[in-house]
């Protein structure tokens, strides 16, 4: 626009000037994010585990509950986030709720699918040795399914990341609310810059966090050709 | 009043279905965006898996692709896609739901290939067929129960995905989520959710048939 005294103001994707002042929002979205995805996902695991257990171990179960975590997986966030609204209102809450019925899935589909995998000579040889059927699962069972956990688990973080961005319907989206916010703010490139990488980059660190523990807890694994 | 009887409320009133951003006119919003989307991933992923997977080539690729899909924000695509040099309007919410659509259509062509028994295509060759005549009559015939579950997969992700184009403007049913929050209307959220998740269950439905009748029976247990 030529007739203006000035020429449109630089709009860069990348600005140290707009990191540099605005560190105290950037950081409190961390933590904001950071904490959403690590609660959704504990959550996730402590209520999932027993429901794997009880797929795995009431076979007439095992249908329903993968089916209705699925049912829960296909509902669009958009629409998930929306009935929950009512019920919590506009609060972290709603955000953490919504985050913890789709990470609910990955892993209870994971554990189900690593517990079934057992072999069942040796679920026969550890009961032959006076296993019950408790002490069975918690030594045995689950200790060989822990990859598979682990794999859902680090697939259930990754995508938990990315969703937390959908908070912003709610004003709590973590790094979303960069993204969103730069969105509407005339399009400031800097902020949604910004919040996209830094999302990916807390999926990419929280996923080889994960990897780590992973190998850490089966170290019988690590003997053999590496993972 | 509850939210629930709001929500009735809003769906009980004919204007809101037949306004200029009514109901209808936003499903065909979203319908039109998701088939172009679906489209476009469909004829990208489709040959480069078919190629991939006949070649016996590029699993790591595709797992790499996956993954790194899994890691984007939607949000984040769908917000930095339009001040680029695609520009505003339908085609970046188009070009942002395909990227999503495009590896589950992708992994399973791989696979679909990768599945075919090299005996098979021993047998195809050995009958003197050509290149295109073993993709055409033997390959792919093989591959279609793969095909169409990679396509059920994209397109409930699709079209569960195409709500978060509101969050930029993008229209589609989720603008009706949108309006509700500014209009802080409770019913109107809820209605609006509704429909996209009753849209995504609808679609996950259809496809699951369309996936059975075309699995010969041996195959059904994907």
């Amino acid at each position: 626009m030529s007739f203006l005294a000035q020429s449109a103001a630089a709009n860069p994707w990348f600005s140290w000037a707009y990191l540099r002042t605005n560190a105290d929002t950037i950081r409190a979205l961390a933590v904001e994010h950071l904490s959403l995805t690590v609660e959704a996902v504990a959550l996730a695991v402590v209520i999932g585990m027993p429901l794997a257990v009880l797929a795995y171990w009431v076979r007439p179960l095992t249908g329903p509950i993968l089916a209705s975590a699925g049912v829960l997986y296909t509902i669009p966030s958009l629409g998930l986030f929306s009935f929950i609204v009512p019920i919590f209102g506009l609060s972290r809450r709603t955000v953490l709720t919504g985050l913890v019925l789709y990470a609910l899935l990955l892993v209870i589909r994971s554990a189900v699918t690593g517990l079934s995998q057992v072999p069942a000579d040796v679920k026969e040889a550890a009961s032959a040795m006076g296993y019950g059927r408790l002490s069975r699962l918690l030594r045995v069972e689950l200790p060989l399914a822990l990859p598979a956990v682990v794999t859902g688990v680090r697939l259930a973080t990754v995508s938990t990341v990315a969703l937390v961005t959908v908070g912003v319907l709610v004003g709590r989206g973590g790094f979303g609310q960069l993204i969103i916010g730069g969105f509407w703010n005339n399009f400031h490139k800097a902020p949604i810059a910004a919040g996209a990488v830094l999302c990916i980059l807390l999926a990419v660190l929280l996923d080889l966090l994960l990897a780590g523990v992973g190998r850490l807890l089966t170290p019988w694994r690590r003997t053999g050709a590496g993972a | 009043m509850n939210s629930v009887q709001q929500m009735m409320n809003w769906l009980n009133d004919p204007l809101n279905w037949t306004n200029p951003d009514g109901i209808v006119a936003r499903l065909l919003e979203h319908l039109r965006l998701c088939g172009g989307a679906l489209l476009l991933a469909c004829l990208v992923a489709w040959p480069t898996g078919i190629a991939l997977g006949r070649r016996g080539r590029g699993s790591g690729l595709v797992v790499a692709l996956s993954n790194a899909t899994q890691a984007i924000p939607v949000v984040a695509l769908l917000t930095i896609l339009p001040l680029t040099a695609v520009g505003f309007g339908a085609r970046p919410v188009i070009l942002a739901l395909a990227v999503f659509a495009a590896p589950p259509l992708l992994a399973t062509a791989h696979t679909g290939m990768r599945e075919v028994d090299a005996e098979v295509r021993d047998a195809a060759r050995g009958m003197g067929l050509s290149g295109w005549q073993l993709l055409w009559r033997v390959e792919l015939p093989l591959g279609v129960p793969y095909l169409a579950a990679g396509l059920r997969t994209a397109a409930v992700q699709v079209v569960a995905t195409a709500g978060l184009a509101a969050l930029v403007n993008g229209g589609g049913l989720g603008m009706i989520v949108a309006a509700g929050f500014g209009l802080q209307s409770a019913g109107q959220i809820l209605a609006g959710g509704l429909l996209i998740a009753g849209l995504a269950l609808l679609v996950e439905a259809l496809l699951a048939g369309v996936q059975r009748l075309v699995t010969p029976g041996s195959l059904r247990r994907i």
